[in-house]
């Protein structure tokens, strides 16, 4: 039997894998951007304790590796008498790992941003917090959209990994395919190519965001 | 009374004292002109009016209200000071009347239309009223600078700060903010404005305050600190700027 | 736990058997990233109109596709038309192609950025081409490229244990093994975590003493 004749009786559980795959995606990607937004607020405009803690969350997320985050959660924490499902310990791993991803983007555009704005704002009487929200906020977001809908393509490429903690995704169900019917090479390359797919929708929609928020005089992300 | 009353101020930056005891009173109506050598502090103590950069020591009045006391209502007094910054300092992610219209709706939480309405009309003042949809990036740097004393000058302010408000404009440039900067005078607003623009200071201001090293080396109106200038210090930096910006008529 | 604490204490010595073989899959890794990112660097710059073309599709595919599922093409494939790889030499594969992708961009971005004038100046002053290359371009590119490579180090370097997958006995693997005799996941998965994160920050402050070392005035190379 060639490949193609085989492939049609898997194809339903190859299409779950992939809705799981876009699922952790799409759930990481926002769940991580609602976490970042207080994680840089606390980096850049607070100071003692709430600020440190960001700090530290930022350093350890981003300063060790995602499977061993994911062998953590997954088969450490449940040590401790919690138990976890596969899925949502790789969710728990995917959104605290993209949001101190996404808030490192963000402070960049925060940063990009002068300080003259801040006290422009100030001095037509806005507080802080609406200073932050109605100026600094909208512009900081413009400048990291290109690195946030890289964070998402990153998101994408490393949902695989959930594959070493049996959630059953794209990467799982192609193993599974390979191992009943020994078609590995071709497995693998197709769903390398629906990897490809995704990440291109991806950048599409986000060319389409960033067009659509488009203002003149922050043509400088497009240099990023 | 005055309407500021500035007394004794001091301010460092580490060991870095920038203002050294500043005394001096602005009455309504008054158009000050700061001169000095630049890191003396001018910008700094025009931050200090406003409460942006609040002095280490010494007392600032707003007409009856000591605004450098403990829990002041910083908001309250800075509607009332407006500010027009060197680098323009327009939200560049909103339009020009978007600029305008954000302290009336959110500060002074007028409903849309009439904040719009009242952006409008000052973006008027400033001859800015066929440019309101525009970006600031789609503005020229004069443009933007009138946007900018709009945007001020919409929150209906007592006193109106300048920290050298052309001193980033090509020469062309120039003229068309320092008009609306002179009308305004006219009009009776009060000015602190930081300028090296003598043609300006000397048909508008009411007195001329000489920095240097974080004092006040004189004060005094515009006719007496050019024909007569007291301080050795004076004379030769009036001597410098008219040899940078040519001799003012 | 403090009895937690004495566990991992006395068990790290154990997992670092894994730290060598963790380093020598990301130095291999890096280095034939680093090899194939200058030569696709060159070509996108110098190369023809359809060479130009074909190593951006290069970039492209290697940009996107999963790190795990191109190992698995490249362990579980290509046995399959005859061609049988060590597994260790599958990762450095695999790895390394993935950060080529990614190197290209970061040598090909300090290249750009030099500019035609430096290499015009250098030829002015009767230097060769070759010359002006080892002399003026390289020395700059170098610089420039720090922060990019250093970044992209620590990515190859937290991406290594994806080993794991294959069966190598790294870090993981040994963990893994403790856990079978003693079922402490919790800990000895904490103390793996703590080992990548020692191993990050030694790295990433290794490579910012380099740059630091080297940092002339003009050219921010210190960086995140
Ligand atoms: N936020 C700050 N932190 C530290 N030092 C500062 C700060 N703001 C100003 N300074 C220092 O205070 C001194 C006075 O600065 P200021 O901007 O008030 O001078 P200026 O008279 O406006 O000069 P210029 O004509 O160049 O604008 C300078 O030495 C400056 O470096
Ligand atoms: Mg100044």
């Amino acid at each position: 039997m060639s490949f193609f004749a085989v492939l049609p009786k898997y194809l339903p559980d190859l299409a779950h894998g992939l809705w799981l795959t876009i699922a952790l995606t799409l759930i990481a990607a926002a769940l991580g951007f609602l976490l970042s937004v207080p994680l840089v607020l606390a980096l850049l405009y607070t100071k003692g304790i709430p600020r440190m803690l960001a700090r530290l969350f930022i350093t350890l997320v981003r300063g060790t590796p995602l499977l061993v985050q994911l062998f953590f959660i997954y088969y450490g924490i449940p040590a401790l008498g919690i138990r976890i499902q596969p899925f949502n310990a790789a969710l728990i791993g995917f959104i605290l790992n993209s949001a101190a991803y996404q808030a490192e983007y963000l402070k960049g555009g925060f940063m990009a941003i002068s300080s003259e704005q801040m006290e422009a704002a100030y001095s037509i009487g806005l507080s802080k917090w609406q200073a932050v929200r109605v100026v600094i906020f909208p512009q900081a977001f413009r400048f990291a959209i290109p690195a946030l809908s890289n964070e998402i393509i990153y998101l994408v490429k490393y949902t695989s990994v959930a594959y070493v903690i049996q959630v059953p995704e794209l990467l799982s169900q192609a193993k599974f395919f390979a191992s009943d019917t020994f078609f590995h090479l071709q497995i693998y390359f197709l769903i390398g190519v629906v990897y490809l797919l995704l990440i291109w929708v991806v950048s599409k929609l986000s060319d389409m965001l960033e067009h659509k928020l488009h203002i003149p005089g922050f043509d400088i992300a497009h240099l990023r | 009374m005055p309407l500021v009353r500035i007394e004794n101020i001091s301010k460092s930056f580490g060991k870095n004292r920038v203002l050294d005891g500043i005394t001096f009173d602005i009455e309504p109506g008054a158009v000050k002109v700061i001169i000095g050598p630049s890191g003396t502090g001018k910008s700094t103590l025009l931050r200090c009016i406003n409460m942006l950069a609040p002095p280490d020591s010494g007392k600032i009045w707003l007409q009856d209200t000591e605004i450098t006391a403990p829990h002041t209502d910083l908001i309250k007094i800075r509607q009332k000071i407006g500010m027009v910054f060197q680098h323009f300092a327009l939200f560049k992610h909103l339009r020009a009347v978007d600029n305008v219209a954000l302290g009336l709706h959110r500060v002074k939480k007028m409903n849309r239309s009439d904040a719009y309405e009242k952006a409008k009309q000052n973006l008027q003042k400033v001859g800015m009223q066929d440019h309101g949809d525009k970006y600031p990036a789609q503005l020229s740097g004069g443009q933007q600078q009138r946007v900018g004393i709009a945007r001020a000058l919409a929150m209906d302010p007592l006193l109106m700060l300048f920290d050298e408000p052309t001193s980033a404009l090509d020469p062309e440039l120039i003229g068309e903010v320092l008009m609306v900067m002179q009308k305004l005078a006219l009009e009776g607003m009060t000015m602190v404005c930081v300028t090296h623009e003598m043609g300006f200071a000397k048909s508008v201001a009411n007195e001329i305050i000489f920095m240097e090293g974080g004092h006040i080396l004189e004060a005094s109106p515009p006719a007496e600190m050019f024909n007569n200038p007291r301080n050795e210090r004076t004379r030769s930096f009036l001597h410098k700027i008219n040899e940078l910006y040519g001799e003012s008529k | 736990m403090l009895e937690s604490v004495i566990y991992i204490l006395t068990n790290i010595p154990l997992l670092m058997k894994g730290v060598w073989m963790a380093v020598q899959i990301t130095v291999l890794s890096v280095l034939l990233g680093m090899v194939i990112g200058i030569a696709v660097a060159f070509l996108r710059i110098y190369g023809s109109k359809n060479m130009r073309r074909l190593v951006s599709f290069y970039e492209w595919v290697f940009r996107g596709i999963p790190q795990l599922v191109l190992l698995f093409i490249v362990y579980f494939g290509l046995p399959g038309i005859g061609i049988n790889l060590s597994p260790f030499l599958c990762v450095v594969i695999g790895l390394g192609l993935c950060s080529s992708a990614y190197q290209a961009q970061i040598y090909r971005g300090a290249i750009l950025s030099i500019g035609s004038e430096q290499m015009e100046a250098g030829l002015s002053l009767g230097l060769s081409k070759t010359r002006t290359l080892f002399y003026v371009i390289l020395p700059q590119a170098v610089r420039l490229s720090l922060p990019g490579f250093t970044n992209e180090f620590t990515i190859v370097l937290k991406d290594s244990p994806l080993a794991y997958a294959v069966g190598i006995a790294e870090i993981l693997k040994y963990g893994r093994d403790l856990i079978v005799s003693s079922f402490r996941p919790f800990e000895i998965y904490l103390a793996a975590a703590l080992i990548y994160f020692v191993l990050f920050q030694l790295f990433y402050y290794l490579f910012k003493a380099i740059a630091s070392r080297y940092q002339v005035p003009g050219y921010i190379i210190s960086g995140e």
